[in-house]
């Protein structure tokens, strides 16, 4: 079990969001899309030169920011 | 006594569509978050009332994020209790997230229907939802439709009445969630089956690599088929009309009008070479629907045509995710993407669309970059009626330079307007086909809203045109500019007139420009700085509308540096 950012993550890996580096109304954006402590999410695919982050929420597909993704701390599985 | 309802629900899920299918108001659609930035409204007759339905603008919860969201939440908030009643529309083909809003509407303590919308797509995934333990867990009437085709539609209508509050559990934020997984997994049942062709293709265009060739192709496809469209409709359909049928008819009324005179000279306007010309007499009867209808609109046509179905299949919000990194160098974020693309068609509703943004230095940025750097159709049209007849070099180094100044004027805006630019979280949804029929109803809607808009404009500028120049007054205005534009432009006076009128009408302006003679290097130069300039008197109105005086202002005196810079140094480096 190892920490890092969404953004740090491999392409097609899963892991449990642990921490949102972030205010209240970041924090609050993030759990109206279904992104909270706790959550899995799998990560989808880069961009590169610090592009967005794709990833998968349950059944959606969001792209974030990179600046956002790399808020959003998750504890990978494997 | 319930009088209002409001239809509520995430961005995307077809709220519109349900909207329009109940009150009968047609309403712009798209396959992406955030079509609907206003409040749209229609009546629904009830047995013997009438109550008014209202569309509101999507929204992920009820802490609103941006402007658009805003509008949804306070308009509900307002509103007493016991006076509306909340249709909460789901896509059904993801309930889990959409439940959010459902919950946080339940524990507002309002009169609540879900809508379990999309259920024609929710069946091709594999999914199956428990409608009556659906219903019985919220507590709230459930209906499943599918409003495209109109399938529940009508019990939905039927079940108005029944609308009630929910099961409150006094839970919030996080907890939500965990009430959604239970919630989810007692009603949804997923089969399992393999991924299909479509998949695939969702999945292709979020990656980097084969997303920038697809993008690519779409884009460079997208412009092939409006200019084969555009050229077709004018050939084929616009001009044979305008030459043989409409152009007999007002010969005669020339001779009937004895060829000259006050009356004349307004409704028909100068003989070119003893002949009526349809591009540079300026009559109100001549010019002036021919721009309109045979220059511009046939491009508005194929413009539209090609942007709806860019909408509607889905397109846009991945165009967006490869263009974050490019829009973060201006101060935005990739899905400003999207009103710049509306103001490739019209520079209104493209600045209208950057309520989608979060803030204000945002909304700021991109407007400017839309009416100074953004050449609507009617623009475009302009572009190639006038330089088309010169090399392709011409009319390729007017885009170059356009996307310049698009470029730098960004990149400075970004670099000293205070304030920082958000990033985005948006969602991609899946690739859809759109219905045809909901596709030229959008494209309906559109052109009508262009001829209604523009063809008054058009038909009052020429006509006071026509006057000022009857009477010589823009003769004054040209000797007080002379100077600038004859030293510095190296433009002859006369052009004056064209840029001025340029801002209530670049239609108007170009038609004024073609009698000038002018050199290619003076035609370049005029028509640059016509692009940069603000579209049309429209443009200003929304723009004052949405940002108000002092933006409106600002953005005028950076028009005006930005036209006075250009147009002295191609001035200076056209040899």
């Amino acid at each position: 079990m190892k920490k890092l950012s969404l953004v740090q993550m491999k392409e097609n890996k899963k892991g449990k969001v642990v921490e949102i580096q972030g205010g209240l109304r970041l924090r609050n954006r993030f759990l109206s899309m279904g992104i909270y402590e706790g959550r899995e999410i799998t990560r989808l695919s880069h961009f590169v030169l610090r592009g967005p982050v794709a990833i998968k929420v349950g059944r959606s597909v969001l792209a974030l920011g990179y600046g956002m993704a790399s808020k959003v701390i998750v504890e990978n599985n494997d | 006594m319930i009088k209002k309802i409001f239809l509520i629900g995430n961005p995307n899920v077809g709220k519109s569509v349900v909207f329009s299918r109940m009150t009968g108001v047609q309403v712009e659609v798209s396959n992406y978050p955030g079509t609907t930035i206003d409040i749209t409204k229609g009546f629904l007759k009830l047995g013997e009332e009438e109550l008014e339905v209202i569309d509101l603008p999507g929204t992920y919860s009820l802490e609103p994020s941006s402007k658009a969201e805003e509008v949804a939440v306070s308009l509900l908030k307002k509103e007493p209790h016991d006076s509306f009643i909340v249709i909460s529309v789901i896509d059904s083909t993801n309930l889990e997230r959409n439940l959010y809003l459902t919950l946080q509407l339940i524990e507002e303590g309002l009169k609540l229907i879900v809508c379990l919308n999309m259920c024609d797509d929710m069946l091709h995934r594999g999914i199956n939802i428990d409608i009556a333990r659906l219903e019985e867990l919220l507590g709230v009437p459930v209906i499943s439709t599918c409003a495209v085709t109109g399938v529940g539609i009508k019990f939905l209508i039927d079940r108005i009445k029944d609308a009630k509050t929910g099961i409150k559990k006094g839970l919030n934020h996080k907890h939500l969630w965990e009430e959604i997984g239970r919630i989810v997994s007692a009603v949804q049942q997923l089969s399992h089956r393999h991924h299909t062709f479509r998949e695939l293709l969702e999945d292709a265009s979020v990656r980097p690599l084969s997303g920038f060739f697809i993008a690519s192709g779409v884009l460079y496809l997208s412009f092939k088929i409006v200019r084969f469209i555009g050229e077709a409709l004018i050939n084929k359909v616009f001009d044979p009309f305008f030459f043989n049928i409409y152009h007999p008819l007002i010969e005669k009324l020339s001779y009937g009008l004895g060829r000259e005179g006050f009356l004349h000279h307004l409704l028909i306007g100068d003989l070119i070479s003893g002949k009526i010309d349809f591009k540079q007499s300026m009559g109100i009867l001549t010019t002036a629907p021919y721009l309109e209808l045979a220059m511009v609109l046939p491009y508005i046509i194929a413009f539209y045509f090609v942007l709806s179905i860019l909408e509607d299949t889905g397109f846009l919000p991945r165009l967006a995710i490869l263009l974050d990194n490019l829009f973060h160098h201006l101060g935005l974020h990739g899905y400003a993407i999207i009103p710049m693309l509306l103001g490739f068609g019209c520079n209104v509703p493209g600045i209208l669309s950057t309520r989608i943004l979060e803030s204000r230095r945002e909304r700021f940025i991109a407007s400017v970059l839309i009416s100074i750097g953004v050449p609507c159709v009617a623009l475009q049209a302009m572009i190639f009626g006038i330089l088309g007849g010169f090399s392709g070099f011409y009319v390729t180094s007017l885009y170059l330079v356009m996307f310049m100044v698009w470029i730098i004027l960004g990149a400075i805006l970004n670099r000293f307007l205070k304030g920082y630019s958000p990033e985005f979280i948006i969602e991609i949804p899946p690739y859809r086909l759109p219905p045809c029929k909901m596709l030229l109803t959008k494209l309906f809607i559109r052109i009508k809203g262009f001829i209604i808009e523009a063809l008054p404009i058009v038909l009052l500028a020429v006509l006071v045109v026509n006057i000022l120049i009857f009477f010589k007054a823009f003769d004054y205005v040209a000797n007080i500019f002379s100077p600038i534009i004859q030293g510095l432009f190296g433009l002859p006076k006369e052009t004056v007139t064209a840029l001025t009128i340029g801002l209530i009408r670049k239609d108007v302006a170009a038609g004024m420009l073609i009698p000038l003679s002018l050199s290619p290097k003076q035609l370049f130069i005029s028509v640059v700085l016509l692009s940069v300039s603000f579209p049309c008197v429209a443009t200003f109105v929304v723009f004052l509308k949405e940002l108000g005086w002092k933006a409106l202002l600002a953005s005028i005196a950076i028009m005006a540096i930005v036209g006075f810079s250009l147009g002295t140094i191609l001035n200076l480096i056209i040899p």
